[in-house]
């Protein structure tokens, strides 16, 4: 069957191409302009602006924090997450059906409405450290990525192989970790990605969670864009564009990018 | 047994859960009950300020028309991802992908720099002579849903080109070799099998835009508030927090509302579904 489309939906779909990446190639474009003020297209290329990241103190010290921080609300994540998705799949009949809704509610509540909670509960009557405060909000916000897509990846796996195992003599947990984890490795590979992009990039949770101190990344680029309207911000987003590159070359290289219409 | 270990695996994730989200965010909602004036009294003040009506109201504008636009964009492109040839289809497919990977802050930066008063689209619209004064784009309702439609799109055509290629192939050949034009099999064969995926699609979009705050805090500013402004300036500038947890909860009841509600319409609407 030949499948054609009609002429007219081919433009539709270049100009879609255009607005979906053109904003993006701008900012490439005034990250790498040789000028005190954001334009484009660029005037005279230059690199200055990425030095000038790391010579902002405010920059460096949110870089790594938001590096600790995606990498440990994922790793807390994955490690709460995937007993999770593991019993909700091999144990389906014995749990109440409402446990897997349960793990979804970090999406259904609003990120806002979690921050503010967080803050209230946690940070404040609690008196909690506002980057632990920062960890329990992210774990939440990846959480639900962790348990599905482990989820996803565990629902075809034949559980009675881990059983053969069992009845063979192998101990439960070194059956896990032999026989159903190196089964799920693609999906917890997905599931990290995820998670960390997630974390790198949220406003909405860490907005009420940053104090005197410590701050994420995207909120000091939010606070700086308020104060400054220079290239520097152009070339920290080409920063985190280069991250996404990065990741989107490992999920094209081990599953496939077709792996995210899913 | 078996039971038993059912629980003792998803405990630590249910603890996390019910412990770090459902109790605080259960405390925001108390805290909005039983005041000194009345049950309802933070409500009635949110409902009495003609200011939080028109936030309310405006954020409620911006994210149906959000919702409305990127269906029609988010539907026809997953349309063409799906009929078309291989290299299309991944430069599509990165396209949408690579935008959605990209954190909020610097997708909405992009308007600014498109936008402003000395923006790439007042300097082309200048240098073309179709304008003889810059625009004031930014801060305008315009704005805030040009910017929140880039940021949703590619969430709409990822879900969509999803349901599109779910559909066999084998009803588009009934359908054609029955007579129907492509016209009519877009209409009576894809359409109808899309809807619970529009949907969803919907659903996403809207909660997503009803909530933001990153894009219109930005690109909307102050004479642009919207709820999700509204509700961190009461709380991190005015330090009103009963006026931040009602607008928190007006944003649960409405969110949830509107998933509970829709999910159960797209069910129904399932053609597949019997």
């Amino acid at each position: 069957m030949t499948r054609s489309v009609h002429p007219a939906l081919i433009v539709l779909a270049g100009l879609v191409f255009i607005f979906l990446v053109g904003p993006l190639i701008i900012v490439v474009g005034a990250a790498l302009s040789n000028t005190t003020y954001l334009t484009f297209p660029p005037q005279g290329l230059s690199l200055r602006w990425f030095s000038k990241i790391f010579e902002i103190e405010a920059f460096r010290r949110t870089m790594v924090t938001s590096l600790q921080l995606a990498l440990l609300s994922t790793a807390l994540a994955l490690l709460v997450g995937i007993p999770a998705a593991y019993a909700l799949n091999r144990f389906r009949i014995q749990l109440p059906g409402w446990l897997s809704t349960l793990f979804v509610l970090p999406v259904l509540v609003p990120e806002l409405v979690l921050g503010f909670s967080l803050l209230r509960s946690i940070a404040v009557d609690l008196d909690a450290p506002i980057f632990l405060s920062l960890v329990i909000g992210h774990t939440l916000l990846v959480l639900p990525y962790v348990v599905r897509v482990i989820s996803a990846s565990l629902a075809s796996f034949d559980f009675s192989i881990e059983e053969a195992a069992i009845s063979l003599g192998s101990p439960p947990l070194k059956s896990f970790f032999t026989i159903v984890l190196p089964n799920v490795r693609s999906g917890v590979i997905a599931a990290f990605i995820l998670c960390f992009i997630t974390s790198i990039n949220d406003v909405s949770i860490s907005i009420f969670l940053t104090g005197p101190g410590i701050s994420t990344l995207p909120i000091q680029i939010l606070a700086h864009v308020e104060q400054f309207f220079d290239p520097t911000i152009a070339s920290v987003s080409v920063l985190l564009m280069a991250l996404t590159v990065g990741v989107m070359a490992i999920v094209e290289r081990t599953l496939g990018l077709t792996f995210l219409t899913k | 047994m078996k039971r038993f270990a059912g629980w003792l695996l998803s405990a630590p994730a249910i603890l996390v859960v019910v412990l770090c989200l459902v109790v605080p965010v259960t405390l925001t909602i108390v805290a909005t009950l039983g005041g000194p004036t009345g049950v309802f009294a933070p409500y009635l003040s949110f409902f009495a300020s003609g200011f939080r009506r028109t936030v309310l109201w405006r954020t409620l504008q911006v994210s149906l028309l959000t919702t409305a636009i990127a269906l029609v964009i988010g539907f026809l492109t997953a349309y063409v991802i799906s009929r078309a040839p291989g290299w299309l289809k991944s430069i599509l497919i990165i396209a949408a992908v690579f935008p959605l990977l990209t954190g909020v802050v610097v997708r909405s930066f992009a308007w600014l720099i498109i936008l402003g008063k000395n923006g790439i689209l007042n300097s082309a619209l200048l240098s073309i002579g179709v304008i003889s004064q810059p625009l004031t784009m930014l801060y305008t309702q315009g704005a805030v849903i040009t910017a929140m439609v880039y940021l949703f799109v590619p969430l709409m055509i990822l879900t969509l080109s999803g349901v599109l290629e779910s559909i066999p192939d084998d009803l588009l050949q009934a359908s054609a070799s029955l007579g129907a034009k492509p016209s009519a099999t877009f209409l009576q064969v894809i359409l109808p099998l899309s809807v619970p995926g529009l949907i969803v699609g919907a659903v996403l979009v809207f909660t997503g835009s009803f909530t933001a705050y990153a894009t219109p805090q930005l690109i909307g500013g102050e004479s642009q508030m919207v709820m999700g402004t509204l509700m961190y300036q009461q709380a991190m500038v005015t330090f009103d927090w009963v006026s931040a947890s009602t607008i928190a909860t007006i944003m649960v009841v409405i969110t949830i509302t509107v998933v509970l509600l829709m999910t159960r319409v797209a069910r129904r609407l399932n053609p597949l579904a019997v």
